[in-house]
């Protein structure tokens, strides 16, 4: 029974991961591009943090800027990826550009304080 | 102030507690022409002005100190100038013939002519002391230095009287007709130049006047001022601070006058020989001045004392005031007058011995001293009667010739304080410790006080400590030191003094520890035994360890005060103080620089990551215009983007927040309006692709 249980576990697991699989691959590219910046930047921030967590929060406030900076850019991606879906019926008379036009701007506030932060 | 007024007055109280028990006045010695040598030092061979040079030349000469010849050459030109300059003051002319006086420099007898009309005209006209004082004494000094010369005064009794109309009931002199004040330092100037018109007068000057004069000076010695040990000196009575006088100098002018007046006048002036002594024992109780002015006044007032008509004071001095009866010295007296010259025959007696403890009781005989002509001393052996301790001897001078005794002034009898010290005998030394209650000994000690001891002894708290001995002087009497300590000293460095009375010749001091346990803060264990016994009169003064005694005391009470802290050494408060080490803060730990390096590598790694999956979903530039325009400001609005961003990095490096921001707006300027065309031709273009 366990045997049987264990292997429908992973069948199950199995058929789900596809079928998740199956429905994002229909997702715009420029959406996927969106995903991929965030992992890059969520990725960016727990290397950094594994870096902190082996040598010390010393110095603090350039550990703090570099996090911030990584998880900032990976929120306003996030915002980014909501405005510019087309799925969002809430957004739909805002076009992709104003919304790129946005994130640009933010990403210059928020780095300009992360650099007067870095010390 | 006022501690400081306190401390004076005690420092006053011992002086004359000091001076009243041995007043040994010195004559002069060596040590005064050694400090003559150092005090008049001429600059170049010659000093500031002619009255230093005569102060210099003067007190040389007294001392027979021969120096003539180093100053001789720039002197003699200055006196010579200032003899042959018309308009020279009397004062210089009297300065420069006084150092003529002692150098005999070569001056023309015109010359001293023509001063000597000058000085009589002025002699004659002055109506200041100070002129009187200066223009007679310039004539007398031309008198003894030419014999050509006509110096005589024509109207001496003129002048005497004009003197003599400044004086005052008192004795004391007025400086001029229109200063009321009167002063003994002019006094001294007066008598001074009176005596020079006496000695210049062409006819004698009327008897009256002088015995007058006389009467004069014995008024001024009614305003006399005395010392505890028979010094008297003048002071002046009004203190006036532009011509103020020291008692040195006031003293000096006295006795300066004084003598010059008896030595041309016939006839005894009336001072008692006890004064000029008193006076002499001023100046020799002054030592040896610190500066030249009173230097030359005590040597010159000494000189004048030393031949003087009125008495010639005999100073008594002993070259030592302590005698040892080991050594069995001798008593030596010297009797000299105050320049150190030998006196005439006479005999000094030993008339009494008083013990410093009793005042009344002489403990010996009246005796004479034996003269011995080598060495111009007297001598004693120190009577038999007389043992160790504290004496003051009373000596009288008798003169031979009955003559001298008008000649010389010996002062009757002369106190001296003595100090007899020998070897005290210490006998009969033990140390017992005692049983309390029944008094049997435990244990008994000899001590031999002379050499070294070192006694190891213990008692409890019922028992007693005895310490005896007996102190016995050379003759057999008792003797009690001014010091006699026992002193217990605890491992601790707790120490306890205790004083040893005596009854008698014997000395004892009983501990009896049980009362004592309070006092030793019940500490057991070894305590060390120091025994002082001192006097100054005693030879064998000693402080000595005489061993150790161990101590059982009971516990503790719990109420029982704490031993105190030893003693702080007062010194180490000025020691140096410990280093102050200045504490920085120590640098964070740093990562190695490998484990970083490898992280850096890792960051790569997202990035490496999302570029590869750009590339999997194959991400093109198909939607970047073609068309010029809109590419121009596409590829300007990522230039403005990574200018933005080079700003950033160089702010982080360098910049200051304010330059950034200054660039910042421009850049987002420029960023906004090609952001603007871009991203509005793209929107267009999406738009158009969609209708279509």
């Amino acid at each position: 029974m366990g045997k049987a249980s264990t292997s429908s576990t992973t069948k199950d697991a199995l058929a789900l991961f596809n079928s998740l699989r199956s429905a994002y691959s229909a997702t715009p590219t420029t959406l996927k591009i969106i995903d991929l910046y965030v992992g890059f930047a969520v990725f960016t921030a727990l290397i950094q943090v594994v870096y902190m967590a082996l040598v010390g929060s010393f110095p603090f406030n350039s550990f703090l800027s570099g996090v911030l900076s990584c998880t900032g850019t990976a929120v306003l991606a996030v915002c980014l990826r909501i405005q510019v879906n087309k799925e969002n019926k809430e957004f739909k008379d805002l076009p992709p550009e104003r919304a790129f036009a946005d994130f640009v701007l933010c990403n210059l506030v928020l780095h300009l304080v992360i650099m007067n932060f870095l010390g | 102030m006022a501690t400081r007024n306190l401390g004076g007055f005690l420092v006053l109280i011992l002086a004359i507690a000091i001076c009243e028990a041995a007043s040994v006045f010195q004559p002069i010695s060596d040590s005064h022409r050694s400090a003559a040598s150092e005090l008049f030092t001429a600059t170049d061979g010659s000093f500031g002005s002619l009255e230093e040079a005569y102060e210099a030349l003067r007190s040389f000469e007294i001392l027979g100190i021969d120096k003539k010849s180093d100053i001789r050459t720039a002197t003699c030109q200055s006196v010579v100038d200032k003899l042959g300059s018309s308009s020279s003051a009397p004062k210089d002319l009297f300065y420069a013939l006084k150092v003529n006086s002692i150098l005999k420099c070569k001056v023309n007898d015109k010359i001293f002519e023509g001063i000597a009309a000058r000085l009589n005209a002025i002699a004659n006209t002055a109506s200041s002391l100070l002129d009187f004082y200066h223009s007679i004494g310039s004539l007398v000094l031309i008198k003894d230095q030419s014999s050509e010369v006509d110096v005589l005064l024509a109207d001496a009794g003129g002048i005497f009287h004009s003197i003599k109309s400044l004086s005052q009931s008192d004795g004391r002199w007025r400086f001029s007709s229109d200063n009321p004040e009167s002063s003994t330092y002019a006094a001294g100037l007066a008598l001074e130049a009176l005596s020079g018109v006496v000695s210049l007068a062409s006819s004698e000057i009327d008897h009256s006047k002088i015995s007058t004069l006389k009467s004069d000076i014995l008024k001024l010695f009614d305003s006399v001022e005395k010392y505890d040990d028979g010094a008297i000196y003048f002071d002046e009575k009004v203190v006036d601070l532009r011509e103020h006088q020291s008692p040195l100098s006031t003293t000096a002018s006295v006795v300066r006058g004084l003598t010059a007046f008896a030595a041309v006048t016939s006839g005894n002036i009336k001072v008692p020989g006890d004064k000029i002594l008193g006076l002499a024992k001023f100046f020799l109780g002054i030592g040896i001045p610190g500066n030249a002015k009173d230097f030359f006044n005590q040597v010159d007032s000494l000189a004048s004392l030393e031949s003087n008509e009125v008495a010639i004071p005999l100073i008594l001095s002993l070259p030592a005031t302590v005698l040892s009866l080991t050594r069995k010295d001798q008593l030596q007296v010297k009797v000299n007058t105050v320049l150190g010259s030998s006196a005439p025959p006479l005999t000094v007696k030993l008339v009494r011995a008083l013990s410093s403890g009793s005042k009344v009781a002489s403990t010996i005989e009246s005796q004479e001293l034996k003269f011995d002509k080598e060495s111009e001393s007297h001598f004693l052996d120190v009577p038999k009667s007389v043992d160790v301790g504290n004496y003051i001897f009373v000596f009288e001078v008798v003169l031979h010739d009955s003559e001298d005794e008008k000649v010389y002034a010996t002062g009757g009898s002369t106190q001296v304080q003595i100090f007899v010290t020998g070897v005290i005998k210490i006998e009969n030394a033990e140390i017992v410790v005692l049983d309390s209650d029944v008094g049997s000994i435990e244990t008994q000690k000899k001590l031999d006080l002379a050499g070294e001891n070192s006694l190891a002894l213990s008692a409890n708290h019922l028992q007693k400590l005895r310490l005896s001995f007996q102190l016995t002087t050379p003759f057999g009497n008792a003797f009690k030191p001014h010091q006699v300590f026992l002193k217990l000293r605890h491992e601790t460095k707790v120490e306890h003094i205790f004083v040893v009375g005596n009854s008698g010749k014997k000395f004892e001091i009983i501990l009896d520890f049980l009362g004592l346990v309070e006092k030793f803060y019940y500490l057991s264990g070894s305590y060390d035994i120091q025994l002082t016994v001192g006097d100054a009169v005693m030879e064998n003064s000693f402080f000595r360890a005489i061993g150790h005694i161990d101590l059982d005391l009971p516990e503790a009470p719990e109420k029982a005060s704490r031993p105190p802290t030893p003693a702080i050494d007062p010194y180490s408060k000025y020691g140096p103080k410990a280093e102050i080490s200045h504490i920085f803060r120590v640098p964070e730990k740093r990562p190695s620089q490998e484990l970083s390096l490898i992280f850096l590598g890792l960051l790569f790694l997202p990035l490496i990551g999302f570029l590869v999956g750009l590339l999997r979903l194959g991400v093109n530039l198909k939607n970047f215009p073609t068309s010029a325009i809109p590419a121009t400001f596409g590829i300007l609005f990522h230039v403005g983007i990574a200018a933005v961003l080079l700003l950033y990095v160089l702010f982080w490096l360098k910049l200051d927040l304010f330059t950034t921001l200054k660039w910042l707006g421009l850049l987002g300027v420029f960023l906004l309006f090609v952001g603007h065309r871009i991203l509005s031709h793209q929107a267009s273009t999406s738009a158009k692709l969609k209708s279509a």
